[in-house]
């Protein structure tokens, strides 16, 4: 593959943290330092042997890695059309890709000698995760939560309370992901000696987008593996929700260099793309902006005011996305198209019961769009769609959506 | 000469300190907050900031939080904001006026267009709180050529090795983040400022002004006492906040002047 002609995609960020226009590093000077330090230990961790084989021995012993990759043969029957594959890694502990990164993190925290773990949750996962390997290093942990994801997660909260974990309900703005991002920015810039951000996706100033994606890349390299063994070669398209972006990421990224592979992004498109902006669909419904220390596509109004988008997912629920995600959008390398809260509804119920999976809201996105295209293609095009996590936490959002009477069980 | 160049220079040839004051633009309304723009130098404001609304002020506390969504709930916008700017300067053609926010609605705008509309509007100088010296050629560099002023701030997290590069672009006067944290947190202490500010001169001749937890005039005065000058925003918010007449928030702003200038 390796030609003078032949460009890389899997060269970025930058020394400045950019993919093409987008990332970078727009933190206060506060934080500056902070996140240089980041970058140098980070740099330092990712050519040490001993970094990666403490992390493949918990992604093995602790996570339950490799996760499956399986071929959903009911559900292949039932589209008509393309082979599909699922890879599982709704298994790993804790439900959700998340667990991926916050070891990463974690062990990278751990190095820097640092004592205090912050994080910002939307649905809950990345809180769950990161509360959960807090508890097994016994460091401290305060999760921020909007209020109301607070809320519609409650069992997350509780899960997170249980592991020890101190949850912030945020009531800035209209108390969801965003809006714990910046409060857990703030306690940043006030506890700058003992604390760590362990942020939850491909976002943030450099060099979270990139640390993120490669702890998440595991998904991919698994891919990669499993496919050639099942197959014998790579998968036609690849198919991801998209929030922040990082299981997504974590797919895509090592295929980037792979022409043949598609690659489909789905957002959110909450209650439909329009003018009313009632979606999280920063790719398809907004246009480039600076928040949370990158430059990346985002919802907001003519003045750059930012939108507060709209998802039945709350995992979703973010008007930013990650800026590699931005890139490979302007550059063509990845689509991304949108899905409804009702299309995905739809595809949760299909999953559980045509596979007996109960999926998350969040992979249900994707999952709707595999439904939508599959059909069309032929049997021996082979789809794998990331299904990213469990549906635990979202029952009783489904239950009321469907309008199923759940108030006896609580 | 800018117009902050020549307050510096003027103020140290009567030798005082800069009382510097931060408000929000259109918090509580419009009217009012023109109202109280235009009467903070008789109150003895040297510079003013006047603070651009953002939906996500990373770097603010609750208090400045609260103003931005006052502010935007009654329809303020960064062209309202220059607005209010330009009716100043129709009464006022000495006093700075130092924009203060984030950077989106800037970029959103489109820099050039920001910095023409800007300079026009009266405005002398910017600080923009997410753009450290890495991101220099997105507005700094624009800015400086346009004849703004950016000034940037140094706060306790700027090792030695790093002030160089915060000092290099900087013009106007540098402002010292007195604290590591949020704006109205922590009470900024004159025993842990003065090495700090001690540092920063030896390294720039430009004037430096501390901010971030300075609510009181007796606190005003310390910090004044061994800088430059000392910055106000989030206790003059909290006055507006808590619905003080115009006449009462001039009046405490007059307090902390006072204290500041006594220094
Ligand atoms: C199961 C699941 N999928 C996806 C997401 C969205 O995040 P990302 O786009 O970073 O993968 C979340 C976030 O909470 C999640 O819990």
């Amino acid at each position: 593959m390796a030609n003078e002609f032949f460009n890389s995609f899997m060269t970025g960020p930058d020394e400045k943290g950019r993919f093409g226009d987008f990332g970078g590093r727009f933190v206060s000077e506060t934080l500056m330092p902070l996140i240089l330090r980041l970058e140098k230990e980070y740099e330092k961790a990712k050519d040490d042997d001993s970094f990666w084989a403490e992390m493949q021995d918990l992604w093995t012993h602790y996570v339950g890695r490799p996760s499956p990759l399986y071929h959903a043969e009911r559900l292949s029957q039932h589209l008509g059309g393309a082979k599909i594959y699922l890879k599982r890694d709704e298994l790993n502990h804790t439900g959700a890709h998340k667990i991926n990164n916050v070891l990463g993190q974690i062990i990278l925290a751990r190095r820097m000698g640092k004592t205090r773990i912050i994080a910002e949750t939307g649905a809950g996962q990345h809180g769950v995760a990161t509360a959960t390997v807090c508890a097994k290093f016994g460091l401290k942990c305060v999760v921020y939560m909007g209020a109301h994801d607070v809320k519609r997660q409650a069992p997350n909260v509780f899960r997170m309370r249980l592991l020890g974990a101190e949850v912030v309900p945020v009531t800035s703005g209209r108390g969801t992901l965003k809006d714990a991002m910046n409060d857990a920015l703030r306690d940043w810039v006030t506890n700058v000696n003992d604390t760590f951000y362990c942020i939850g996706t491909v976002a943030g100033p450099h060099p979270y987008p990139a640390m993120v994606r490669d702890f998440q890349s595991i998904i991919g390299k698994e891919v990669r593996e499993q496919m050639q063994a099942a197959e014998g070669r790579l998968p036609d398209t690849l198919i991801a929700a998209v929030g922040g972006g990082s299981n997504a990421m974590g797919l895509f990224y090592p295929f980037l260099d792979d022409k043949s592979v598609n690659i489909i992004g789905v957002e959110a498109g909450g209650k439909g793309v329009d003018e009313k902006m009632e979606h999280c669909s920063s790719l398809t419904g907004g246009r480039p902006g600076v928040l949370h220390g990158n430059r990346t596509y985002l919802l907001q109004d003519d003045d750059g005011q930012i939108l507060e988008g709209y998802s039945i997912s709350a995992g979703l629920d973010y008007p930013g996305i990650g800026p590699e995600h931005s890139w490979l959008h302007e550059i063509g390398r990845a689509k991304y198209v949108a899905i409804t809260d009702v299309e995905a509804l739809e595809a949760f119920q299909l999953s559980c019961s045509m596979e007996g999976i109960i999926p998350a809201l969040e992979p249900s996105h994707a999952l709707a769009h595999v439904m939508k295209i599959a059909p069309k293609l032929p049997s021996d095009h082979i789809i794998c769609m990331n299904m990213c996590g469990r549906g635990d936490k979202d029952i009783f959002t489904v239950a009321r959506a469907l309008g199923f009477d759940m108030s006896d069980a609580i | 000469m800018s117009r902050i160049d020549a307050k510096f220079a003027d103020l140290k040839s009567r030798g005082k300190k800069a009382f510097v004051s931060y408000i929000m633009a259109g918090d509580p309304d419009y009217d009012r907050s023109l109202e109280i723009v235009r009467g903070l130098p008789a109150a003895g404001v040297d510079i003013i900031e006047l603070g651009l609304p953002f939906t996500d002020p990373m770097a603010d506390g609750p208090t400045i939080q609260a103003a931005g969504q006052r502010a935007l709930a009654k329809g303020m916008s960064l062209q309202r904001t220059l607005d209010m700017a330009r009716a100043f300067r129709e009464q006022d053609d000495t006093t700075p006026l130092v924009l203060m926010g984030y950077y989106n609605p800037i970029y959103s705008r489109g820099v050039d267009k920001f910095l023409e509309d800007a300079k026009e509007a009266g405005i002398d100088g910017l600080i923009v709180v997410d753009l450290p010296p890495e991101e220099d050629d997105e507005l700094c560099i624009p800015a400086q050529a346009a004849g703004l002023n950016f000034i940037r701030l140094a706060t306790p997290t700027t090792d030695d090795e790093r002030l160089p590069k915060v000092l290099q672009n900087t013009s106007g006067f540098v402002y010292y983040v007195s604290i590591t944290g949020i704006t109205g947190a922590a009470q900024a202490q004159a025993k842990d400022v003065a090495p700090e500010v001690a540092r920063i001169k030896a390294k720039t001749d430009l004037p430096v002004v501390v901010g971030f937890g300075i609510r009181s005039p007796e606190t005003a005065r310390a910090i004044a006492g061994v800088a430059d000058g000392a910055v106000v925003g989030s206790a003059i918010v909290s006055q507006i906040a808590e619905g003080a007449s115009v006449s009462d928030v001039l009046e405490f702003v007059r307090g902390l002047a006072e204290g500041a200038h006594s220094a």
